[in-house]
């Protein structure tokens, strides 16, 4: 085992909010994690180190005991199965939504739906909930050009301000789940290796407190 | 299937080759070595039978767990066992009847539908041992005892002890009126600590304040044993009952401080891990230098129920798979195989079976090849010397 916490963060739409985050307690990269080649980066804080990965291989490494430490969206982890994770904080940082959306006029209620979407497993629950069977279309981007080229009817997506839901002639429809960045663990890192860890939690937990 | 991809095996189900295969079965051995001599008696349970009788109580995370198929002579359904701790308890309520505290080992695999850990093998082979009979730390300090002393006859130095008790979490949703959903909702996210889900749900639920503070706290309620004494204060609203599971893990950590040596404990008052059977103290064991969870085990009292008769039980089960991974173990190194020449002699026959009965490898060879003892891996071959047999260097 490293003798380094390490601490895996996503690349992409969260990672401005996780580095500033990280900088106000002390833990910034100490490289530009936009100019740098490296995925294995060591911190100001001599203990700690980051990994920069896909938003969605986050609760992967966290969960393969490869990160001790993960900061990842509810989004993905809703979507990740099985055990062997904690989930401790909420973060507060890169809130939106998860929502369906679609076009204005409400597709025909009589048929099965069709709904495109990279959040299968969160879909499937919450139209089950609705009591609806629905069919679902994996798509990995651009989710707002399926219902307009007649591939699904409705889409399921995290929204932020609905811009470009907008811009494709689309609306939110339905609110589903609000999403933030969470603070995750490996269990066995959190028994392990409990002092180390539980100190740099107190550390994330008294920087969302002051922001 | 086409016939390239013919050697392909299921998700999670893996074959042990000779090096790893020598190493598991010498982990089997002295395992059920140790049980039978710390007492433990070996039972052999089916490996597929009546899902009925498989499954105990309402224990859905098992019947999850649990392969099915239609038995074509009675039309029932059968189940491939996942777990062997159930039907040890029914042998033990069942057939042996004992009314003397009971002791049972067991090893063989299992199979469960889907991987327990992200990775993991869908097929463990479990050895665990069971104590029936006996309510009480004894028992518990026993079974421990005997899964740290399994782990170090197997290799592993360092071992992390986490424990945790099943009526704490009980004790305080008792004190509050939550619908069976919501409680095992609850349930569920406090084995993640998910703080801002609990959060969330307390939110949406009617409740005392007391018992908010109390859940939220009990998330955090984890580390030395000085997060004991915290616990009393904040769990308060717990009463009795929740003190009494608290003094039983302060007791049982007394009682195992002497039989310990280096393992660490660590106290996690939210986690209830295992098959929802469990009831009572609960522990696991991990490997403190790789972070790699071992064994793990607890007290479950009214399995024998069931299977009519109800008794005390605590035990505690491994995957011997999981072992071979986290354990430091050194091949020892033997003086190698030794050749016996594909020669038709009857003292050389004699020879062959005396070195054999003395415990050394010996491979006859099949054919006159000269290069066959160094392909077979043998170090040393039989010379005849003077009408004698003897052992030689290559």
């Amino acid at each position: 085992m490293n003798s380094k916490i390490t601490l895996a963060i996503s690349k992409g739409r969260i990672l401005e909010d996780t580095v500033s985050l990280l900088e106000r307690m002390g833990m910034a990269p100490v490289e530009d994690l936009n100019k740098t080649r490296k995925l294995l980066i060591d911190t100001e804080d001599p203990n700690v180190r980051v990994v920069v990965i896909r938003a969605t291989d986050v609760p992967t490494y966290v969960q393969y005991g490869a990160a001790d430490l993960g900061i990842a969206g509810k989004d993905t982890l809703m979507e990740t199965q099985g055990e062997g994770i904690y989930e401790l904080l909420d973060l507060g940082i890169c809130k939106c939504k998860l929502m369906v959306a679609g076009r204005s006029e409400l597709p025909d209620p009589g048929k099965r739906l069709k709904v495109a979407t990279k959040y299968v497993r969160s879909a499937q629950q919450y139209f089950a909930q609705q009591g609806k069977q629905i069919e679902i279309i994996r798509l990995y981007g651009s989710m707002e050009l399926a219902p307009l080229t007649g591939l699904a009817d409705l889409i399921v997506d995290l929204v932020d301000t609905g811009n470009t839901l907008r811009a494709n002639g689309l609306q939110p429809l339905e609110h589903i789940e609000d999403i933030s960045s969470r603070l995750v663990a490996n269990k066995a890192s959190l028994k392990v290796r409990v002092g180390t860890l539980q100190n740099i939690v107190e550390q994330f937990r008294n920087a969302i407190e002051e922001s | 299937m086409s016939s390239r991809t013919r050697w392909l095996l299921p998700a999670g189900i893996e074959e042990v080759l000779p090096e790893n295969a020598a190493i598991l079965e010498s982990y089997r051995r002295k395992s059920l070595d140790l049980f039978a001599s710390w007492g433990y008696q070996l039972v052999i349970s089916p490996f597929i039978e009546f899902l009925d009788s498989l499954l105990v109580g309402e224990c859905e995370d098992l019947n999850l767990q649990t392969f099915k198929l239609t038995d074509q002579l009675s039309g029932r359904t059968m189940g491939v066992r996942a777990d062997m701790t159930p039907q040890v308890a029914r042998i033990d309520a069942h057939m042996l009847k004992s009314e003397a505290p009971t002791r049972l080992c067991y090893c063989g695999t299992v199979l469960h539908t889907r991987p327990e850990t992200a990775g993991g093998t869908r097929s463990p082979l479990q050895i665990g041992a069971e104590l029936y009979g006996h309510a009480g730390i004894a028992s518990d300090t026993e079974i421990i005892s005997l899964m740290t002393t399994t782990l170090h006859a197997s290799g592993i130095k360092q071992i992390l002890l986490d424990l945790g008790h099943t009526g704490i979490f009980e004790a305080l949703v008792n004190t509050a009126n939550l619908s069976q959903e919501i409680e095992a909702d609850l349930f569920s996210m406090l084995q993640h600590k998910s703080t801002p889900d609990i959060e969330t749900l307390l939110e949406s639920v009617e409740c005392s304040a007391d018992f908010k503070t109390a859940i939220l706290n009990l998330v955090n309620l984890h580390g030395s044993s000085n997060i004991l004494s915290q616990a009393r204060e904040q769990l308060k609203i717990g009463g009795k009952e929740l003190l009494q599971c608290i003094d039983y893990i302060e007791n049982l950590s007394n009682a195992l401080s002497t039989r310990l040596g280096n393992t660490k404990i660590h106290y996690d008052l939210a986690e209830s891990r295992g098959y929802h059977y469990q009831q009572g103290i609960v522990f696991t064991a991990f490997c403190a230098n790789k972070g790699d969870e071992l064994a793990r085990g607890g007290r479950y009292d009214n399995i024998g129920e069931t299977f009519g008769r109800a008794r005390p039980a605590t035990g505690f089960s491994a995957d011997l798979r999981r072992l071979i991974t986290a354990s430091d173990h050194q091949t020892t190194k033997s003086s190698g195989a030794i050749y016996a020449p594909h020669i038709n002699d009857n003292n050389l026959v004699t020879t062959v079976a005396k070195l054999r009965a003395q415990g050394e490898v010996v491979i006859s060879g099949l054919s006159d090849n000269a290069n066959e003892a160094h392909l077979a891996g043998c170090t040393r071959t039989l010379k005849n010397e003077n009408n004698k047999w003897v052992v030689k260097d290559i």
